[in-house]
């Protein structure tokens, strides 16, 4: 049977670092890249005897996600614990959801070749982070930090709808947007704070039954889920075709190697013995509190892109660079209110304004400039006051100093010159220095026109108004 | 009469008109500890310095006329599950020992900010598993009424230092009736408030959704006064009642009169002790002479209390317990080779006997296959024993009960025999299972002098009412006087 | 219900716990006994009942998202059996 015959089934589940303060059941902080162990309490230590208490801010990024995702919100839902030994883990359980999660039945439109499609959320909920081994420290030992203990995550949890690796790229991609729309999740997945697993199977095409499904872990870039998904759908197709069984286990994508190895054997099969925490009772959310959080939910990244193109005529293309990311999108709209011509602007934005920040290296919340600023330079350059090329030196100079653009074009002696009697000098003497050339343009070799223009451009250093110059040169040269 | 054999309350009198000062009591309690406790071992730890330290600070405060509290300067012990920081905690485990918190317990707090000096900590069953004290890592506690004897546990250290006037009140915490049942057996008042009332920040669990610290005392006032203190909505505690603190003191004296006390069938099934019961069933006379109705009453549910109770316990336990493996404190395997070694025998040689049973059966209980069998069944039940209770409580102001269906028994004659163990307890483990308060006050004493408790208990949040009907027996019959020939 | 050594044996794997030859054969017997006494549960119809995993309903605590000061490392790590430089040391994990 050839690879063409299998139709692979992929799930994925998210672990989305909150962007809280503090941790999910203490008062550290999150904040990453701290000494080991700096962010520590007797809470996330695990300590005999102390107990959780659960920061409201992650349940309120839990509704606004679950919202987000169209899912429905629980009035009631419960924490367990999950229990397992390992030395990130200070209590031996982690406090996670799992009969009762927060949110569930959710959904995620994504791009497909084919056109969009639904990808169905089966759950959300919130649990802690474990700390951080590394475990390569020398003198056969392994070192322990707990600073990202307790570190609140949410769990998103797809059905098994993604049908092979661009779609589970697509739908990554767009659950991250919404994520990072929401500032809920900063959608770093090289730091960690963003990650991937990926349930992966293969059935043969028409069956009804799913195969056997392994789960791939350390996907930490959307290259590394691409490629393990693949490797994995035809190390299942081979293992199958070769008369073999796909076992149920865990495999680790090996980076290096580009291959997957299996993490666990089977002997050390987890029984995570889940039951209630009783230390947290369930928790309540009102129908009030859902819908307090669902009148605070931003515009979400899809629904931009299409109103984009419907209200400011743009290509779906310059739509999607421009709503990629929320600030860049605020910023367009506030330009857009003070200069009218949508689609000029958006030039600017994707020519010029976005170079300018990859130069730098920064984002669009750190530009010195106003979006009023931006818009007068804009005008200017309508009217002719700045030629369109100078207005590109004059952005230039407001992207590094703030300063406002009729300032800039002052000091740099930007103007462009419109004076008919300026500009008619120039010409005269430049036609009075090139009789020859007026001579080849009277047989007939008009494209000499353009060497007077740029005789003329460059005698006024750039700053002639190209419109009076065309003008003046022809009427001059008798057409 | 010697200082120390006064009461919290007396005390606190004497140090409020100036007759005695703390550092005097702190003192005597000292001296006291020295001669009796060889032959008490109710003392894990005596924390001299810091006791003495925070007497001082108290007799300043009243020379100043400020007093904290009521009872500031009247020293009082621990029970070694709550956090103290600085000062070793061990849970009576090997596997803590040399553990030094950074950190109070809430209630140690409290007691320490109402300027209670802390003597130090006290012996208890290993993790609070146990009805006898046998099962302390370190050594078993002897009952000061006949020291062949248990003084019951697994609050025994706490209850045996407040018997033998070694502290003037204690704390300690009661899962399966682990306050109640050493008072039963030392002559003294023990407190099981309802689940939430008083914080267990800082106290080390066993069994989360039922573990609950109370006071221990020589006498109900005395209790009244000390819960006063500790029973305050903590933010540091998710499962902690967010309810206002009555005045546990201001209806003391009210008597029974026009009360409607429950007794419940059940807990006078065949196995009782022919005295105990004597005891039990004269303290009722009593109250019915003072002008209370007894109710006879059923709690249908109680004969599944012990089976329900050995499910839910070991499988949270087994959960809590998680965390003693060696990497971040307590004992370690240094010879472990790997991490799986460093694990189980870390683990092994940290854990006694008992506490590896529970942990065992919890585990199981909570495994794949055996989930809904045991643990949900028993979470199940354990909902019909709260209905008994809500139940009865419609027709009942409160149920009066025995504590123990035996007085205490000699050390050593059960160890070897958990499920008789576990049998001491059938009287006590409802209360936790429905959450409710439930208090213990002497009632009389055997021919061979030998204490008996009888148990109250109560509606939700009904301390001042159980406090109340103790006090009322209390007045009459005066057995705190009598003091444990120690 | 009887508990076989070999149940004793996962149980205890599970619990990380390094029982001795004696100590599994003993828990076998001990649990057994414990296991029979809870078997009288089963005869109970708890079909239609809600589990009790908390004893009293209180209302979800919640805490305000503010950092508190975390404890210094040196007092984190002060019980530590073994420690470098600020973390907590054990035997290399080979995952
Ligand atoms: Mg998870
Ligand atoms: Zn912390």
């Amino acid at each position: 049977m050839p690879v063409s015959d299998f139709q692979p089934v992929i799930g994925l589940e998210v672990h989305a670092q909150l962007l809280t303060q503090s941790k999910i059941f203490c008062g550290c902080s999150t904040a990453f890249g701290a000494e080991p162990n700096r962010n520590t309490c007797p809470v996330c230590l695990g300590m005999p005897g102390v107990l959780p208490v659960l920061n409201e801010r992650v349940v309120d990024f839990a509704i606004r996600t679950g919202l987000a995702l169209e899912c429905r919100v629980n009035a009631k839902s419960v924490w367990s614990r999950k229990n397992y030994f390992y030395p990130d883990l200070p209590k031996g359980y982690q406090i996670t959801q799992y009969d009762l999660p927060i949110c569930e039945h959710g959904k995620l439109l994504i791009d497909t070749p084919q056109g969009e499609k639904l990808i169905r959320v089966r759950r959300i909920h919130m649990e802690e982070d474990a700390g951080k081994s590394v475990h390569d420290a020398g003198g056969g030992q392994s070192l322990v930090d707990l600073n990202r203990a307790g570190v609140p995550l949410l769990e998103i949890v797809s059905e098994p709808d993604l049908r092979d690796a661009d779609e589970a790229v697509e739908y990554l991609k767009a659950l991250r947007d919404v994520l990072v729309y929401l500032g809920v999740n900063d959608g770093n997945l090289d730091e960690g704070s963003f990650r991937c697993d990926a349930n992966v199977s293969v059935m043969l095409k028409g069956s009804d039954t799913y195969g056997q499904r392994c789960e791939l872990k350390n996907l930490n870039s959307f290259r590394f889920v691409k490629q393990a998904i693949e490797y994995e759908i035809s190390r299942q197709v081979d293992v199958i075709e070769s008369g073999g069984k796909v076992d149920q286990e865990t495999r680790l994508w090996d980076v290096n190697k580009g291959v997957s190895r299996s993490m666990r054997s089977k002997e050390d099969a987890h029984d995570y013995r889940y039951f209630p925490e009783p230390d947290l009772p369930p928790l309540h959310v009102t129908t009030e509190v859902i819908e307090a959080v669902g009148h605070t939910l931003p515009e979400l990244p899809r629904a931009k892109l299409q109103r984009f193109v419907s209200q400011y005529g743009l290509p779906v293309y310059d739509a999607r660079i421009l709503t990629a990311e929320r600030p860049l999108a605020d910023f367009f709209e506030a330009c857009a209110e003070r200069y009218p011509d949508a689609k000029k602007l958006a030039n600017w934005f994707l020519g010029e304004l976005l170079r300018l920040l990859k130069e730098e290296g920064s984002t669009v919340t750190s530009v010195r400039f106003t979006p009023a600023q931006l818009a007068e330079l804009l005008g200017a350059v309508d009217q002719g006051t700045v030629s369109a090329n100078a207005g590109k030196d004059v952005l230039a100079e407001m992207f590094r100093t703030g300063r406002s653009a009729p300032d800039i074009i002052a000091e740099k002696g930007l103007a462009q010159v419109s004076d008919t009697g300026a500009i008619e000098a120039v010409v005269d003497d430049i036609l009075a220095k090139n009789a020859g050339e007026i001579e080849k343009y009277r047989a007939g070799k008009k494209q000499v026109f353009g060497f007077f223009v740029g005789q003329v451009m460059r005698a006024m250093k750039g700053k002639g108004n190209p419109a009076l110059v065309n003008e003046l040169l022809k009427k001059k040269l008798g057409d | 009469m010697q200082l120390t054999d006064l009461t919290m309350l007396e005390l606190a009198e004497k140090l409020a008109a100036g007759q005695v000062s703390s550092v005097e009591a702190t003192r005597a309690c000292l001296e006291r500890i020295q001669r009796v406790d060889p032959k008490i071992r109710a003392f894990l730890r005596v924390d001299e310095a810091g006791a003495l330290a925070a007497a001082e600070a108290s007799d300043a405060r009243r020379k100043a006329g400020t007093p904290a509290s009521r009872l500031d300067g009247v020293p009082v012990g621990l029970k070694d599950l709550f956090l103290t920081e600085g000062l070793e905690t061990t849970a009576g485990s090997r596997v803590l020992e040399g553990f030094v918190p950074p950190l109070d317990a809430t209630v140690v707090r409290l007691l320490r900010e109402a300027g209670l000096p802390l003597l130090g900590k006290l012996n208890l069953d290993e993790f609070a598993m146990g009805s006898s004290n046998e099962s302390s890592a370190y050594f078993p506690t002897h009952n000061p009424w006949d020291v062949t004897r248990t003084p019951g546990g697994s609050s025994g250290g706490s209850a045996a230092a407040v018997a033998a006037r070694e502290v003037f009140g204690a704390l300690g915490t009661d899962t399966g009736g682990s306050i109640r049942q050493p008072a039963a057996f030392t002559n003294t008042v023990g407190l099981k408030p309802t689940y939430g009332r008083v914080s267990r920040y800082g106290v080390i669990a066993y069994a989360s959704s039922l573990d609950q610290p109370g006071p221990m005392t020589r006498t109900v006032s005395d209790a009244a006064a000390l819960l006063q203190i500790l029973a305050q909505h903590d933010p540091r505690d998710s499962t902690s009642a967010p309810v206002t603190t009555p005045d546990y003191s201001a209806e003391l004296e009210q008597g029974v009169r026009g009360l409607k006390l429950g007794v419940p069938r059940e807990y006078f099934a065949q196995g009782m002790e022919e005295e105990v019961e004597a005891s039990v069933r004269a303290a009722l006379r009593e109250y019915e002479r003072q002008g209370a109705t007894l109710v006879d009453v059923s709690l249908p549910h109680t004969q599944y209390a012990l089976a329900t109770y050995y499910l839910i316990a070991p499988a949270e336990a087994s959960s809590n317990l998680a965390r003693y493996d060696g990497v971040r404190y307590g004992l370690r395997a240094k010879d472990a080779r790997g991490l799986k070694e460093l694990y189980s025998l870390t683990r092994e040689r940290g854990f006694g006997p008992e506490v590896k049973r529970r942990i065992m059966l919890g585990t199981y209980a909570l495994s794949a296959g055996y989930y809904d069998a045991y643990y949900l069944r028993a979470q199940k039940v354990r909902t019909l024993i709260r209905e008994d209770f809500t139940r009865v409580f419609k027709e009942v102001d409160a149920l009066v009960a025995p504590i123990s269906p035996v007085a205490p028994f000699k050390l050593g004659e059960k160890v070897d025999d958990p499920l008789s163990m576990y049998l001491m307890d059938v009287y006590t483990l409802p209360c936790n299972l429905a959450g409710v308060p439930g208090l213990s006050v002497p009632c009389g004493f055997t021919k061979a002098g030998l204490p008996v408790g009888l148990q109250v208990l109560g509606r939700p949040f009904d301390e001042a009412l159980l406090l109340r009907i103790a006090r009322a027996f209390e007045r009459e019959h005066d057995f705190f006087r009598r003091l444990a020939p120690i | 219900m009887a508990l076989t050594l070999e149940q004793v044996r996962h149980v205890a794997t599970l619990a990380r716990l390094a029982l001795t030859p004696e100590e599994e054969q003993r828990l076998s017997t001990q649990l057994s006994a414990v296991l029979d006494a809870v078997t009288q549960l089963q005869s109970l119809d708890v079909e239609n009942v809600e589990p009790t995993s908390h004893a009293t309903l209180t209302a979800s605590l919640l805490r305000e998202d503010v950092t508190r000061p975390s404890l210094p490392p040196e007092k984190s790590l002060a019980n530590a059996p073994a420690k470098s430089g600020t973390s907590f040391a054990v035997p290399k994990i080979i995952e």
